[in-house]
């Protein structure tokens, strides 16, 4: 079976075989104690009778006939466990009424049960045993059958999804991969309804009118995004700190609350995007400091206005909008900002009954002015590469070590282990 | 009648022209379709070196299964929800436990730490959202219920703001929520079946956001506008966890039919699937790690594999856990993760370099 598998090593063979058999795909010919040991047992798979895939949950009643027989069969030796002579006693007094019944069919079932051959009859007792083995666990155990309960509560509506039970055959798991069938569940759901099918149209439409782009550029952005930001990933770099989790020191998060020293690596993770830049709160003050030299601070204030707007409970919405709108837009504001006449009319209709929505057009103008104008002028400024520079010469300052381990992982990654 | 008989002819009609215009798609999506992600990535460096993922913090203290949880925005701390109806936070770092909540239902699916760190979130199987400040006073009076849905509460996080929750619930919806007056700020119809999970656009504007559900599609919202403006299906069962991509431009998720998969906003397609013959059980929770280039996601086999999301191969296989991995958490630092399991434990696990 594991030889079937796509398993890389032996580890995960094993663990694999012993979910199947907690699961009950699986059991031991002699003992029952379900799990995968990696000796030359045999194991035997279990009937598909048997399968939790195909069983709903099993009954009390099934439980205690099974246990009943279970004492019959060895009458001069009883060969319960604990924890199953628990069970029956229990069972016994729930189901005081029913027992007799259960009683005579363990009997009926164990005169079929003698009648078979010795070998049969042996597989089929081994068999049952481990399915019960799965549904009533022993005490202690993980019991492999119970159900989120979120998939319970799908499964009782009338659009059931598949059962949320694991597949056992590992070639079904392949399927998914070649077909790709993305309209079966829409149109079984959908097809009655009129509207449904008239929105499902125009949503392709859509759909078809988008320009997508082609998976080898986008795979190429990938690719970009990674390698910029993978100095900034601390499993593929090690951090300029020492990662608190190993070394029990706390200092690297509070070291970012005093910012007297920045690092190289910070500062230069702001020349990627304006994004970034406003991430930070340190990046943000200095380029807000940058666009106040140039007298265009009034853009990046009314953007963090709207921002901070869309961050307030809604009853204090109404009076934030009217501040915004005194302040930077209406006619006779205190720091107008420029924005295309479009999207200004449509704040002012907004206005009329402003929510967290209102400055959002004006506020998306904003922002690309900001993005295509200032952004690229400031990355570009001396006061950006002095800032950088100065955090570099900061960094040689307080010691080699610093730079040794920076300018080393720029070098060669892999080198930073032997150096730190 | 006649109306009937049109009806008929144009729902017919429309049948068509949907296939028609499925096909069209189809074809486009092809042309676009010049390479694979992993073929690209070839020339990338092999990831061989994820064998060092060491657990570094057991946290023990819940009864029951945990179910969900979340960081802090202090890196350290985190917020767990169980079955048996408790919310714990955790100072991770320390190993202690900081504060219990007792809510008074059980199955609490969904827990979500506020940006403020001052409250915590929780939602569960009695369809509300409840919010918890984080005080040592007694907090059953200050608790407060910010909504209700009319089903179980699959997940909740902040937006941004402490002043919002965004919702995913049993009944198909997704919901915004404003914290201080109980106020529906808009809901989120689209999906027809339970939503399982939610994630917000990394944007600096964070007017969309992300939902997967056991309808087996990923639909991306726009807030402003409560209609949904993008769609992705390919999942062959419940989709329970979606996560955008560092860069905004893709989301990836894991699903009940034990893959993974990538799919890009700007492709309006799927990009990766994540899969492996011999990963046969759902896949509960995943993250991504800073770069976009590691995937976690956490299995109902007990494990946790790393992928890697540009080669398409599997780079490591945790194990650890002694029952189905619930939840899966990046730190916002991206130093370390955090996985909770139905074993009750929850685990912070880092790479050693």
């Amino acid at each position: 079976m594991v030889k079937n598998m796509d398993v890389e090593d032996q580890v995960e063979a094993l663990h694999l075989a012993h979910l199947l058999a907690s699961h009950g795909y699986l059991f031991p010919v002699d003992d029952h104690v379900l799990t995968v040991k990696n000796d030359n047992t045999f194991y035997r798979f279990q009937t598909p009778y048997f399968w939790p895939s195909n069983n709903n949950e099993p009954e009390n009643t099934d439980y205690a006939v099974y246990l009943c027989k279970r004492t019959m069969l060895n009458k001069n030796k009883v060969n319960l466990s604990d924890y199953e002579a628990q069970n029956y006693a229990r069972l016994q007094k729930m189901l005081a009424r029913k027992w007799e019944f259960i009683y005579m069919q363990a009997e009926a079932q164990s005169k079929v049960d003698k009648k078979r051959e010795k070998t049969e009859r042996k597989i089929l007792e081994s068999q049952e045993r481990a399915f019960w083995d799965v549904h009533r666990p022993m005490p202690g155990c993980v019991n492999t059958t119970e159900i989120d309960i979120r998939k319970v509560h799908a499964k009782h509506k009338p659009k059931t999804v598949a059962p949320p039970r694991p597949r056992l055959c590992t070639h079904e798991c392949n399927i998914p991969i070649i077909i790709s069938n993305p309209d079966a569940p829409s149109q079984s759901f959908e097809k009655t309804s009129m509207d449904a099918l008239k929105r499902e149209v125009t949503a392709l439409k859509i759909r078809l009118e988008r320009r997508n782009i082609k998976l080898s550029k986008i795979a190429e952005t990938y690719i970009m995004y990674y390698e910029q930001y993978t100095e900034y990933d601390p499993f593929f770099t090690q951090p300029e700190y020492q990662n608190p989790w190993l070394t029990d020191n706390a200092d690297l998060w509070e070291q970012e609350i005093p910012t007297k020293e920045i690092s190289v690596r910070r500062v230069k993770r702001w020349a990627f995007t304006l994004q970034e830049v406003l991430a930070d709160p340190l990046g943000r003050q200095h380029f807000m400091r940058f666009l106040e030299k140039e007298f265009s601070s009034e853009n990046l204030k009314f953007w963090e206005a709207v921002q901070n707007m869309k961050s307030l409970p809604v009853t204090q919405v109404r009076k934030f909008a009217e501040e915004i709108w005194s302040e930077y837009l209406a006619p006779d504001a205190s720091c107008p900002i420029n924005v295309d006449s479009h999207s200004h009319e449509l704040s002012r209709k907004n206005m009329e009954s402003p929510d967290r929505w209102t400055f959002d057009i004006a506020a998306a103008h904003v922002y690309h002015l900001m993005k295509s104008d200032s952004y690229p002028r400031y990355i570009r400024s001396e006061m950006y590469r002095e800032f950088l520079n100065g955090s570099k010469k900061k960094a040689s300052v307080k010691g080699i070590r610093s730079i040794v381990s920076f300018s080393s992982i720029k070098k060669e990654p892999s080198m930073t282990s032997v150096l730190e | 009648m006649a109306v009937n008989e049109n009806g008929n002819e144009s729902i017919e009609l429309l049948t068509k022209e949907a296939d028609h215009l499925k096909q069209k798609l189809e074809e486009e999506r092809q042309k676009l379709n010049d390479v694979t992600l992993a073929t690209v990535a070839e020339r990338l460096e092999h990831i061989n070196f994820l064998s060092n993922i060491k657990t570094r913090r057991h946290l023990k203290g819940h009864q029951s299964k945990v179910l969900c949880c979340d960081w802090c925005t202090d890196k350290r701390r985190i917020v767990s929800s169980s079955q048996d109806g408790k919310l714990i936070v955790w100072d991770a770092f320390t190993n202690n436990k900081e504060f219990a909540v007792s809510t008074p239902s059980t199955w609490v699916m969904a827990c979500a730490y506020a940006p403020s760190a001052t409250h915590i979130a929780c939602g569960g199987m009695d369809n509300k959202v409840t919010v918890y400040p984080l005080t040592h006073e007694d907090d059953s009076a200050k608790k407060k219920t910010v909504g209700t849905h009319t089903s179980f509460v699959s997940c909740c996080m902040f937006p941004n703001s402490d002043q919002q929750i965004l919702t995913g619930s049993g009944d198909s919806t997704a919901a915004l929520w404003d914290v201080e007056t109980g106020q529906l700020l808009q809901s989120f119809h689209g999906h027809s079946s339970d939503v399982m999970a939610v994630d917000l656009a990394p944007s600096e504007t964070g007017n969309t956001f992300v939902s997967g559900s056991a309808d087996k599609t990923v639909l991306v919202w726009d807030m402003r506008t409560g209609q949904y403006v993008q769609s992705f299906e390919g999942h062959f069962s419940d989709v329970n966890s979606v996560r955008f991509h560092p860069s905004g431009d893709a989301i990836a998720t894991g699903s009940d039919d034990a893959t993974c998969r990538l799919f890009d906003l700007r492709a309006d397609k799927e990009v990766a699937v994540y899969s492996k013959e011999s990963i046969i059980f759902g896949a509960n929770s995943i993250d991504l790690s800073v770069s976009g280039r590691l995937l976690f996601a956490g299995y109902n086999d007990y494990t946790i594999n790393v992928w890697d999301t540009l080669k398409c191969v599997r780079v490591s296989l945790l194990f650890g856990h002694e029952n189905r991995v619930s939840s899966v958490k990046m730190s916002p630092d991206g130093t370390a993760f955090v996985s909770g399991s139905w074993d009750t434990t929850l685990r912070v696990c880092i790479f050693h370099l």
